[in-house]
């Protein structure tokens, strides 16, 4: 018998969202120095880009590890119907008093997604623009990528 | 440790089916995969390959090496080809994104003799994609 093999499925996803970062703890004159233009006051906007991987054993009968439309339907509900076309700082409750760098959106899309009943939630990454991304992965400093 | 990749780029066509199911079944499950003249995809496959460099060469494996190895696993078995009729590798299963990764790794495995076959990444296109990893593997970031 072969040696066993980790199998991931990995998905992308878009969304359109406005943010500022700002944060009360800081003065306004700290905040324009930490943040830079990203403090401006109306905010502004990226097109996210989400990558959800999830592992798990493959199906024989249907080749899968899970359902992508199961996949799809899960994710739209749990993050893409929240933050698409939105102001994460008005919008998401955990933005009110969370920065909503894309540090903390992983944080909170991991979160969100923790929960998907037909695989196991293994990291996700989110670019912010096509020149930065970032990835979490739980409790797992290297990304869970065994 | 460092790890090498090469991407290659094949097409292919092929449809979800499985015969112990009923035709509801199969609708259900698959959706317009189900179609059964199939479809086709332009796959994108990215090879990684972990070792340290020879100290002479500076190299983990010669990319020309792991190019025909490449070309005569992957390329001549599976491009322009019908993954449900002319691989026998996935005779029996269905050719979804996970079954292909892991053929593709069962094949290539063994091939790579210099350095050691890390992980495999199947994009069946830009929004779909499996990993396969060693189970077991000692973690090592990439991207």
């Amino acid at each position: 018998m072969s040696m066993p093999l980790k199998l991931e499925l990995g998905r992308r996803y878009r969304f359109s969202a406005s943010h500022r970062l700002h944060t009360t703890h800081l003065t306004e004159e700290e905040n324009s120095r930490v943040f830079g233009k990203c403090s401006n006051p109306y905010g502004h906007g990226h097109n996210y880009v989400v990558e959800v991987s999830v592992s798990g054993d493959v199906d024989p009968s249907t080749g899968m590890i899970a359902n992508l439309a199961d996949l799809d339907t899960f994710v739209a509900r749990q993050v893409l119907d929240d933050f698409d076309h939105k102001s994460l700082n008005e919008d998401v409750p955990a933005f009110r008093d969370t920065v909503p760098t894309t540090e903390n959106v992983c944080i909170e899309i991991f979160r969100r997604l923790k929960s998907f009943p037909k695989a196991k939630l293994e990291r996700i990454r989110v670019e912010e623009t096509a020149k930065n991304s970032f990835e979490y992965a739980g409790d797992h400093p290297e990304g869970n990528r065994l | 440790m460092v790890l090498i990749t090469r991407k290659i780029e094949f097409s292919a066509s092929h449809l979800y089916h499985n015969l112990n199911f009923s035709a509801e079944e199969n609708r259900r499950i698959f959706g317009k995969c189900n179609n059964p003249h199939g479809h086709g995809h332009n796959y994108t496959l990215e090879v990684t390959v972990a070792g340290e460099p020879d100290p002479v060469t500076g190299m983990v494996l010669d990319l020309k090496e792991l190019k025909e190895i490449l070309e005569r696993e992957v390329m001549q078995r599976m491009d322009h080809r019908h993954l449900n009729y002319e691989v026998p590798e996935l005779a029996g299963q269905i050719p979804t994104c996970e079954n292909i990764a892991q053929v593709l790794w069962r094949l290539l495995d063994p091939k790579i003799t210099r350095g050691k076959l890390h992980h495999v990444r199947l994009y069946e296109s830009p929004d779909l994609f499996a990993d396969c990893y060693r189970n077991g593997a000692a973690a090592a970031g990439k991207q």
